[in-house]
């Protein structure tokens, strides 16, 4: 990292093929980014792993506080509810968003040129905020003035957020409604790139379109779908500004993740240290779980890509 | 954490399919034909995702007291604009303000820095263990969800005396703006030929003047792609202002909806008039930069 002066011409065979110390240090470029996210990244997630042995109610004085946070987080049935609920939302909403988005991504991969004025259709709704999301589903869906109450359809007007099953599969409906044309978009990617040669070979082998796609696209898309399930189910895990906006956690706590569990215990409940246990829970969760994913895609790494080329 | 699964999922590139656009419709025959099933999916797709926006600006146009009598999936008879004259009212035109303030404020200094940062990152990576450690780090931060740590975020606000400020909306936003923004630049910074950085060296550039002539015009799409999707994070966040301010006249818009909710809930089509103003600004810088943002997605995470 010795600083040359930036002008002096070396010959090229001198130059190593990669890597610029060789012509005036670069070190600094990279200062301004890691001290802003060096503060504001590392050091709080240091800070909350800190806070959750502390006591503070997020105005006065930082006290040590040991194990107590921990042990009134995990003796507390509240906590085990609401890990409940987001594994539930989790799982069900992996579970519809990913043969969706898988069908529609293939869909889209298609040449016809309508198929990318759908695409520009389909990513509407991540536009819009999730707060303003929330506040739209929670007028459509209000039981007296919404959308079933003026259609006049009893099927369409029930008490949608006020009903625990019903307020969780709203949520789902939701997060679908916004998330699926992001990970069809990532599948159209993937399909793309999948090899024109697999499918020619398939269509001389005789194989449909149904065959073709069990047997070729998919295993294909393996690492897609990896990648498109890390992101769902570790974003998942963050679900805070829809569900706090749309129902605060009820009706009672039949929807209260643990990120709405966090903010109620922390800032509405004044005890940060038990509310950065619960951060710290989360942060956990999701590198467990983007682990094991990986684990599930990363044994094999080589295996169906050059299948039948 | 999305980099670190896809940075092994990358397949071999069969040849000429890199980055590939559209195909030729021939070679794609086989993709093309007969996906009945895949069709009808895409279309009732795009009415799920058309109804409740249909309805959102339609009613946005009804006046309060129609609202209740009219079929809701009817366009009104007498376009009103008194829905969207109430939210203006109240005060949507300062939290619009903020909200441009927060989002440039951050935007525009996080993919400078990020860009910047890439460009070390991949010119010096190979001979500095520094530059190593930083892009390692950066990419530990895509496995940081700001809700995780916002506790600590609010202590630090605090503690530099910027709670119920823009400013301290904007500091942490950079941050989080940046692992994402590394992560992607770098790819691209990756991709200019070595050639090209070899001759502007012999033309006796510096690494600062190759930096903005060079790499920067060159990785133009995937600086408008960072940017947008950046801006559109910072705009809708929601949980920042929440937290980090107090005062109503430093709210940003996502706040400043819910809170209108809050006030005037029962009158729907100026709830529904708010979620429109939040929403139009994003929309039009989304018109403008809609190419780059679906190939960047595309591209970015299809691998």
């Amino acid at each position: 990292m010795t600083a040359g002066p930036g002008t002096v011409p070396v010959p090229p065979s001198v130059a190593a093929p990669r890597g610029g110390g060789r012509h005036g240090s670069l070190w600094w470029l990279v200062v301004p980014a890691l001290v802003f996210f060096v503060t504001f990244g590392v050091v709080p997630l240091l800070g909350v792993l800190g806070l959750s042995f502390a006591n503070w109610n997020g105005i006065g004085a930082i006290t040590p506080g040991g194990l107590g946070a921990w042990r009134q987080v995990l003796g507390d049935p509240g906590l085990l509810h609401s890990l409940w609920v987001t594994f539930e939302i989790m799982a069900i909403s992996w579970a519809v968003q990913t043969p969706a988005s898988i069908l529609l991504g293939t869909f889209l991969a298609g040449p016809q040129r309508y198929r990318g004025f759908l695409a520009v259709l389909y990513v509407l709704p991540l536009l819009l905020s999730s707060a303003a999301l929330a506040v739209t589903w929670k007028a459509l869906l209000d039981p007296n003035f919404g959308l079933g109450a003026g259609l006049k359809i009893p099927l369409l007007s029930q008490n949608w957020l006020g009903e625990g099953g019903l307020a969780v599969g709203v949520v789902i409906f939701i997060v679908s409604w916004q998330f699926v044309p992001f990970h069809a978009l990532i599948y159209q990617g993937g399909v793309r790139q999948i090899p024109r040669s697999l499918y020619e070979a398939a269509e001389i082998d005789g194989a449909g379109r149904i065959r073709q796609f069990f047997s070729l696209t998919l295993p294909q898309l393996k690492y897609t779908i990896i990648t498109s399930s890390t992101l769902m189910v570790v974003g998942s895990l963050t679900f805070f500004d829809l569900i706090f906006v749309l129902t605060a956690g009820g009706p009672g706590d039949a929807t209260r993740v643990l990120a709405v569990e966090m903010y109620q215990t922390g800032f509405l409940g004044n005890q940060m240290g038990p509310a950065s246990a619960i951060a710290v829970i989360i942060v956990l969760s999701g590198l467990v779980i983007a682990q094991l994913l990986r684990r599930l895609g990363g044994r094999d790494a080589s295996a169906s890509q050059l299948e039948g080329m | 954490m999305a980099t670190t699964t896809s940075s092994t999922t990358t397949e071999p590139a069969p040849p000429g399919a890199d980055r590939a656009p559209a195909p030729p419709r021939r070679a794609r025959r086989g993709l093309g034909r007969f996906n009945v099933l895949g069709g009808l999916a895409g279309w009732v797709w795009v009415a799920i995702v058309l109804v409740p926006i249909y309805w959102i600006v339609i009613t946005s146009f009804k006046s309060q007291s129609t609202y209740y009598v009219t079929n809701p999936m009817l366009p009104p008879t007498e376009p009103t604009l008194d829905s969207y004259r109430l939210v203006i009212e109240s005060d949507f035109a300062r939290y619009f303000v903020n909200s441009v303030v927060v989002t440039a404020g951050a935007v525009v200094p996080a993919v400078a820095m990020s860009f910047m940062a890439s460009y070390a990152i991949v010119r010096g990576g190979g001979t500095s263990r520094f530059l190593r450690i930083s892009n390692s780090l950066f990419l530990l931060g895509l496995a940081i969800p700001l809700q995780a740590v916002i506790i600590p975020v609010y202590l630090i606000v605090i503690r530099m005396r910027m709670y119920d400020s823009l400013g301290g909306m904007i500091l942490p936003s950079i941050a989080f703006a940046i692992p994402l923004s590394v992560l992607v630049l770098s790819n691209f910074i990756r991709d200019v030929p070595r050639e090209l950085f070899e001759s502007m060296r012999l033309d006796g550039a510096s690494e600062w003047t190759t930096m903005w002539r060079l790499a920067f015009p060159l990785t133009r799409p995937a600086i408008v792609t960072v940017t947008i999707y950046n801006a559109l994070l910072t705009w809708n966040n929601f949980l920042l202002p929440l937290i980090l301010t107090q005062d109503p006249s430093k709210r940003t818009l996502p706040l400043a909806v819910w809170s209108f909710q809050g006030q005037y809930g029962v009158n729907v089509p100026a709830v529904l008039a708010s979620v429109v103003l939040t929403t139009l600004p994003i929309v039009v810088f989304y018109a403008i930069g809609r190419r780059q943002l679906l190939a960047g997605i595309t591209a970015g995470f299809g691998k």
